[in-house]
């Protein structure tokens, strides 16, 4: 749009009185000198985004690790279950970090608040972490085998909401490419999640990884899937995931879904070739996170997606649109 | 979380035998943009001073609200008429030195106005050799809409922000971890993080003022009573009255925003009289917060971390005899 930046309020009124009707209806809005009428997130990308991704990862790979202990699937259970601790201590550690004064992080636990997915994430975050690294750390050393069980079962029932809860948290926000996606963005993430943890996997001996094999695949084909819903849903507030930094994250995610799941079908029999395909899934997955981060920051920038939306509610609840 | 709109927050914040819910109604229609709300706000709040920036898009240096600016005046021209005022009215006959000789007693002698223009209004006098005719200068001081519905304070997983007994929306700097959730979560884009300090900063309405029983700096210093405070009950009935009369005389661009106890966030604590759209100052035509959605969103989140935990079941169940 080319008024992106220019559009001043009398820059509005010269177009209104131009009289041409181009033949695509251009999104005209009305802006304070082009400014973003948001103040658009301050949260790092490295961080928030390594959040997202790690937290699924972690997450999901509780309930792997689970899995394969209850149904002998040793190596698998050891992989998944460090993978759940290491992957939920830096989701844990880069919420921290990006916190304005990271010496303050307890007081997060003053309150429990329903209202704020931030609240409820700690809440989930708080009693996970230390779960699957008491559980990674019994399934690594083979000590304390009862307690390690114990503190993995209750890991894996805390993993899928773990993996899910990301989608409100950004979701609930006034971002225009957030708040848009919130009917679909708590599955796009959960099925983000899936794909990376079973991923991660993949890097289990053949002969044990099946189970992380099926998840992966539909991991990945419910991402995509997911996602193009959503984005189909969104209209004109999707256009930031289609252009730019986060289009092309987007593209890589979606491209490396793909190649991984036909990778993890292709050579199920390679344990190679599996942890080759496993790696491409975790690299969609924190390609699609960042992807949908800075698709969130960059709608928030441009006023045009906060205006236009708005005023087409508006138009819509008085009757002059369908 | 559907909070009943018309329920005053001060209630169901659980304050008993509070004040009345306190606000402000700002008329941008008598702002003369002098920026003394800015600096008042500033000295009595000590907010920091921030960089001398010239935006060099107008006589706005200021930009818009964050953490270092609690009101921020916008200022916008036009070539629109205001109403049905002129602008080619001629004041050459008027001796602006011997006015001012007078003092600021009632002036005796000085015409009430200005010659008027010769012919109707489309003949005014252009003001300007490039054959503009119409020109019009908009300010209007911005600040936190004190919402009844507020994302920010909704969202703050610290209980950092609190509803205070007037109803107001406040950050106990004490409490803040700059975790940062409340500056995407607002609406209207006024809360946000001080670099340095890593926490988050908005407007108080004076907090220790009102307290105090005194009216918030911002417009104890409005030298036109374009800020004015007071219960909101009031303020609501006096911007109605003024709506009417600003009508009545022509200014048919005139509106309310942010007074509709029904509109997305239950209405604002602090609302205005607008003189064109919202979007032109830099306000949202129609924000909403995100709380509303959020049951749907927890919802969801339920759902598809069900889905994922029946996945993994499938996956091992399904793949159990191929070992
Ligand atoms: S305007 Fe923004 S910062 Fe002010 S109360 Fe409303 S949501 Fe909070
Ligand atoms: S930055 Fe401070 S005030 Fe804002 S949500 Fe976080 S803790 Fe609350």
């Amino acid at each position: 749009m080319s008024h992106r930046s220019s559009a001043g309020p009398a820059d509005r009124t010269r177009r209104r009185r131009g009289g041409e009707q181009p033949m695509v209806p251009r999104a005209e809005f009305g802006s304070y000198y082009g400014k973003p009428i948001l103040n658009p997130p301050v949260w790092a990308a490295a961080d928030v985004g390594g959040y997202l991704f790690f937290g699924g990862l972690a997450g999901t790979s509780a309930v792997i690790a689970a899995g394969a202990r209850l149904t002998g699937r040793p190596r698998l259970a050891r992989l998944c279950a460090a993978g759940a601790a290491g992957a939920g201590g830096l989701s844990f550690a880069a919420l921290i970090h990006d916190l304005g004064r990271p010496d303050r992080f307890l007081n997060m636990l003053r309150v429990l608040k329903p209202t704020s997915p931030m609240s409820v994430g700690t809440w989930l975050l708080g009693p996970f972490v230390p779960l699957a690294g008491v559980a990674a750390a019994s399934a690594l050393t083979g000590r304390f085998r009862g307690l390690g069980r114990l503190a993995g079962t209750g890991a894996a029932v805390l993993g899928p909401a773990v993996s899910a809860y990301t989608g409100a948290l950004i979701a609930n926000t006034a971002v225009p490419a957030w708040h848009d996606a919130h009917r679909d963005l708590p599955f796009v993430f959960t099925a983000s999640s899936a794909a990376a943890a079973g991923g991660l996997g993949l890097f289990a001996p053949t002969r044990e990884s099946a189970p992380a094999r099926v998840l992966a695949i539909a991991g990945a084909g419910c991402e995509v899937l997911a996602f193009e819903r959503m984005r189909h849903r969104m209209g004109l507030t999707a256009e930031p995931y289609g252009t730019g930094r986060p289009g092309r994250l987007v593209r890589a995610g979606t491209v490396l879904s793909v190649a991984g799941a036909v990778g993890a079908v292709l050579g199920r029999r390679s344990r190679v070739a599996s942890a080759a395909s496993g790696a491409a899934l975790l690299a969609a997955s924190l390609c699609t996170r960042l992807g949908i981060f800075h698709g969130g920051v960059a709608s928030a920038e441009d006023p045009k997606y906060t205006v236009v939306p708005q005023r087409e509610r508006l138009r819509r609840s008085a009757g002059d649109l369908p | 979380m559907a909070a009943a709109p018309h329920q005053d927050p001060a209630d169901r914040a659980g304050y008993a035998g509070h004040p009345p819910r306190m606000g402000f109604f700002t008329d941008t229609s008598v702002c003369i943009g002098c920026k003394a709300c800015e600096v008042a706000c500033k000295e009595w709040n000590a907010v920091p001073a921030d960089a001398l920036d010239l935006t060099g898009m107008s006589y706005d240096n200021t930009g818009g609200l964050g953490a270092d600016n609690w009101r921020h005046v916008a200022f916008i021209e036009q070539r629109r008429p205001l109403g049905t005022a002129h602008t080619g009215v001629s004041h050459d006959d008027l001796d602006v030195l011997a006015l001012a000789g007078q003092g600021t007693g009632a002036p005796e002698q000085a015409p009430a106005t200005g010659t008027p223009p010769a012919g109707d209004i489309g003949a005014d006098r252009p003001p300007q050799p490039d054959g503009r005719t119409e020109l019009r200068w908009l300010m209007s001081s911005d600040v936190c809409k004190h919402c009844t519905e507020a994302a920010c304070l909704d969202v703050c997983p610290t209980g950092s922000l609190f509803r205070t007994e007037f109803g107001t929306v406040v950050v106990q700097e004490d409490i803040c971890n700059g975790c940062g959730y409340c500056i995407p979560a607002c609406p209207y884009g006024v809360i946000d993080q001080r670099k340095d300090d890593g926490r988050a900063w908005k407007c108080t309405m004076c907090y220790d003022r009102l307290g105090a029983g005194l009216e918030p700096a911002c417009a104890k210093a409005c030298p036109t009573d374009s800020i004015q405070y007071g219960p909101l009950d009031e303020l609501r009935e006096r911007a109605d009255a003024r709506l009417r009369t600003l009508q009545d005389a022509g200014v048919d661009d005139a509106r309310l925003y942010g007074r509709d106890p029904t509109d997305g966030v239950g209405g604002d604590g602090a609302f205005f009289l607008l003189l064109d759209e919202p979007e032109t100052y830099g306000l949202p035509p129609d924000p909403v917060v995100t709380t509303r959605d959020l049951p749907g969103m927890w919802r969801r989140v339920g759902l598809a971390a069900g889905a994922l935990a029946a996945a993994a079941v499938a996956a091992f169940v399904t793949t159990r005899r191929s070992r």
